[in-house]
């Protein structure tokens, strides 16, 4: 019999005295415990979950405030056990199509020695959650295997079963084991008790114990393995709850109106241009910012389509045409991340040197959902207001911050709950249709429901990644190895992610009347801490902060980094490997010149001059993996006047400096007659520790790799000066890969380094598509060439300046 | 207003609009309660939106409910269900061939609807068939999506 059984079957006074003893200690061990019912509360909640995942329309009647003040240094705040031994984790920390949410259940299951299936996750939801702030950056891993994330609240509260089962069991928690959320005594296997039987509903109430011990990676049975895919099935079903389909009971629909030009204002509004159309109509204008209200999705875009707005002219746009050039004209805010002091020196004497520009358009995340969210504001507007809203956001609590900013009430007042839209890759109009959601039911009191059109989302709604333009410098001494490496950029931006302080970040926060903070034009000040975060750093340097030893990747000793941020006429904000896959494009690229110039072959001469283990391993791998040449480019094996020409390129980084080594194998055709690009093989290599899950990683380089092709080839946002109109709003004037385009063939070689902490996979591979088949297209043609997007236009131009055509 | 039936999922629907252009994708989502068909784009570019209307692949933001009465329409919902999903579906599932999800409809109809007609279809004639029409995956799962319906084509699951 189990002894936890013995407290429900037997009265004291039918104990031996052992038992008594025993129970003893477990009531003395669980009185800290308070048994207000939190866990009652989030079961009940969690009834409405399906399997993981935020919140839907079943919680429409719930409370602001679930829990109260998430604390994220207590146990309790990121995971509870249920009566019944369930373990549900709460995290902030979401899903967003890349399989994170099933890792994080197989965190649960690993540290807490459950099955999977005994495993239940709440993520992002204010609520519940503690606040992890945004999920970006490829920041996951890092933070839920880091110290005060998920991980250490695992082991924590395993500790502290361990040491509540030792108690009943008079006994110390070394002679006991774990197996399926049932703790036993090592020497005698009848002697166990189940976590529900130990812990009967109660709290932990103890803080992250850092120092708890973690499970060893190499003793992973559960993580390390891949567990398919958790939110698949139901997606696959077509039943998956995405925020656009959130439905609550009274909602109505709204569309926004978007200024025509960028930056203009509103003059007036004719609201009677809508009075007489279906669907109850209701107007709402804040400052700039103006929406339509109806009963149906058909009703609200007829309205916003047919509403009468008198705009004032835009802004004075630059000329798309010499964007690069206005760029490095403007007054800037200068950061020198690295520089030795000795670059112009040493560039003096070197036996030969290198320059080169090399320039990135705006792209835009181009989510293929028009961003959606459900909010429902009651009360109106002051301290006895409320909202709930059902976002997409990447960051539930800034959101939070700001958005009751924007309506006027205490952030206690203000939930939101995350729920999934379709893939977002970064600050794409997911809180500004939040904004807009939440407005617009606070203007009408009943829950509105937004989505936004195609050029709602794509030419006013999204924050675009950021163009970039790189001037280089470098030099080689007599055997050809690189001595010196000089790097200047510009690049624009204009507002970020939003929060407390600053809604006027993105477009309807801006639009509703709150400043976008304008960029402070700033000297470069002497950098004293090394940081790559934005890879502006190449690989091939040594990373030399004065009075610190090297951080960098590489083996060139004099260095110079400088970037310069000037004030973006467009929004702009993080777009899947942010700053990163640009300055990857350069660098990488510029490296491929230095190569080539010499006669070296890419692969061998990258490896002359880096100095990091972990770098030289992906490289490595992904050229073993795609049984890689040594030799020269470019390749002198195609015959001359072929109509198609083939190339191989290779490129590599350590994503943000510190998260995640990647190298890529591009394989790729060139139409000579028509300067078409088709990529045929990647073969990636990464390694960013403890593998959690390898087929969901797979996916993820797979898909980034894929993604960033895509946005190499084809993407680029587009105006027009004089009409101040972003003229690519739609997937005719913004063109993406296209189904029906060849799949090119992917292999993904995964190196599973245990003896490293766990960091991010997410963007690795997508930093390099660019930089690997610019490379492969000079192996292909011969002609080198530094601009996105490598469209057929700008190839054939290329092939034929340099055949002197 | 005028009434307008029509067959959904195997289910008779019967909707009152004052609009008879009013996209069929809206009385989807807001009458039938549906969470298949999504809104991507409005104008037919990207396929996310897909239904089968009488076996023929439809995008249903640019298909006019007066244009859809009297027909039966088939959503990713009415392939299968969790305890009986549609073959197709098993193949998506296990080759786990999707990241966000949300333009599955489009591959996942039109894949079926092609691969049905020609059985034992090679990857190169499916994604060509796919290219006969827009359809964008954003999050670019495109590969893992050939091999699942590839493997529908050779009458497998996994």
């Amino acid at each position: 019999m189990k002894l936890g059984n013995l407290f429900d079957t037997f009265k004291r006074s039918q104990m031996t005295p052992d038992a008594h003893v025993a129970l003893k200690k477990l009531e003395k061990a669980r009185s800290g415990a308070s048994r207000r019912d939190f866990v009652k509360t989030a079961g009940g909640l969690v009834i409405g979950f399906s399997a993981l995942g935020a919140a839907s329309q079943a919680d429409a009647q719930s409370p602001i405030n679930v829990t109260g003040l998430v604390d994220a240094s207590k146990v309790d705040s990121w995971v509870s056990i249920g009566s019944d031994g369930d373990v549900t984790i709460y995290s902030g920390k979401c899903e967003f199509g890349q399989g994170f949410s099933t890792v994080q259940v197989q965190l649960g299951a690993e540290e807490l020695y459950v099955p999977l299936s005994q495993v239940k996750l709440v993520y992002c939801d204010t609520g519940y959650t503690p606040d992890q702030g945004t999920t970006s950056g490829s920041q996951s891993h890092i933070a839920e295997f880091g110290p005060s994330g998920l991980r250490s609240a695992l082991a924590t509260a395993r500790q502290a079963l361990l040491q509540l089962a030792a108690q009943w069991f008079d006994t110390t928690p070394d002679q006991l084991v774990i197996k399926d959320g049932v703790i036993s005594v090592k020497s005698d296997a009848t002697q166990s008790i189940s976590y529900g039987e130990l812990v009967k509903g109660a709290r932990f109430n103890l803080a992250i114990d850092n120092n708890a011990p973690l499970k060893d990676p190499a003793t992973y049975t559960v993580l390390g393995t891949s567990v398919p895919r958790m939110d698949i099935p139901a997606k696959a079903l077509g039943t998956h709850t995405y925020v656009h389909n959130v439905r609550l009971p009274g909602m109505l629909h709204g569309r926004v109106v978007r200024p025509p030009f960028v930056g203009a204002k509103v003059m007036s509004v004719n609201q009677g241009s809508v009075a007489s159309l279906p669907g109850k109509v209701q107007v709402v204008v804040v400052k700039d910012f103006v929406g339509v209200v109806a009963d149906t999705q058909w009703h609200a875009i007829q309205a916003a389509g047919l509403l009468d707005v008198t705009w004032s002219s835009g802004a004075t746009l630059p000329d798309q045409a010499s964007l690069y050039t206005w760029m490095t004209q403007q007054p800037s805010a200068d950061t020198m991340v690295v520089d030795t002091g000795d670059t112009e020196a040493v560039m003096a004497s070197a036996a030969k040197t290198f320059s080169a520009q090399y320039v990135h358009p705006y792209q835009m995340h181009g989510s293929i959902a028009g961003s959606c969210a459900v909010a429902d504001v009651r009360g109106g507007t002051g301290k006895t207001a409320t909202a709930k809203i059902w976002s997409p956001t990447q960051g539930v609590y800034p959101q939070r911050d700001s958005v009751a900013v924007v309506l006027g009430i205490p952030p206690a007042n203000v939930r939101v709950i995350y729920v999934e839209g379709s893939g977002c890759y970064g600050l794409n109009g997911n809180d500004s249709v939040s904004y807009d959601a939440a407005l617009m039911s606070q203007a009408v009191g009943k829950p509105v429901r937004v989505v936004y059109s195609r050029r709602d989302e794509m030419a006013a709604g999204e924050s675009y990644g950021q163009p970039y333009v790189v001037n280089f410098k470098a030099g080689v001494d007599k055997g050809g190895q690189l001595t010196v490496w000089q790097y200047d950029s510009w690049t624009a931006t204009k507002g970020n992610r939003p929060n407390a302080t600053t809604p006027g970040n993105i477009v309807s926060g801006a639009l509703a009347g709150f400043v976008t903070p304008p960029l402070v034009p700033a000297a470069a000040k002497v950098p004293t801490t090394f940081s790559n975060n934005g890879n502006s750093q190449c690989s091939y340097i040594t990373g030399q902060i004065a009075g610190a030893p090297p951080q960098g990747t590489g083996t060139v000793a004099s260095q110079r980094v400088l970037t310069r941020t000037i004030a973006s006429p467009f929004f702009t904000g993080p777009l899947r490997s942010p700053s990163r896959l640009q300055n990857t494009f350069a660098n990488e690229c510029f490296m491929d010149e230095i190569a080539v110039s010499l006669g070296q072959d890419p692969v061998q001469y990258r490896l002359r001059h880096l100095s990091d283990p972990r770098l030289i391993a992906v490289v490595n791998a992904a050229a073993s993996a795609a049984a890689w040449v040594s030799r020269p480019s470019p390749n002198v094996s195609i015959i001359p006047n072929a109509k198609v020409r083939t190339g191989r390129g290779i490129s590599c980084v350590l994503y943000e400096g510190n998260n995640g080594y990647s190298a890529l194998v591009a394989e790729v055709s060139v139409d000579m007659t028509t300067g078409v690009v088709t990529c045929t093989r990647f073969v990636t290599a990464i390694e960013s520790g403890p593998i959690s899950n390898p087929n969901g990683m797979i996916n993820q380089t797979e898909g980034g790799v894929m993604q960033a092709m895509s946005r190499c080839l084809k993407e680029q946002v587009k105006w027009n000066a004089k009409s101040g109109i972003i003229t690519t709003s739609d997937w005719n004037s913004y063109p993406v890969y296209n189904w029906g385009e060849r799949v090119p063939v992917l292999k993904t070689v995964l190196l599973n380094n245990l003896k490293v902490s766990q960091t991010g996979a997410g963007e690795c591979s997508i930093t390099l598509s660019a930089s690997a088949i610019g490379n492969a297209i000079f192996d292909a043609i011969g002609v080198r060439i530094r601009q996105i997007p490598y469209t057929p236009a700008t190839v054939l131009a290329a092939i034929q300046a340099a055949s002197g055509k | 207003m005028a009434a307008y039936s029509l067959t959904v999922n195997g289910k008779p629907l019967t909707v009152n609009v004052d609009d008879p252009n009013t996209p069929l994708l809206y009385i989807l989502q807001e009458n039938a309660q549906l969470n298949g068909p999504k809104f991507g784009c409005g104008l037919g570019q990207c396929g996310c939106c897909t239904v089968m209307i009488d076996g023929v692949p439809t995008k249903s933001c640019i298909t006019a409910i007066s244009d859809s009465a009297g027909h039966s329409i088939l959503s990713i919902e009415g392939l299968g269900t969790a305890a009986n999903p549609h073959p197709l579906q098993q193949a998506f599932i296990s080759q786990q061939a999707m990241q966000c999800g949300y333009c599955i409809s489009g591959p996942m109809l039109y894949g079926k609807a092609f691969i049905d007609k020609n059985p034992g279809a090679t990857p190169d004639q499916i994604v060509n068939a796919l290219g006969q029409t827009q359809l964008l995956c954003r999050c670019h799962a495109h590969s893992r999506m050939v091999n699942a319906l590839s493997l529908y084509a050779q009458g497998k699951t996994q």
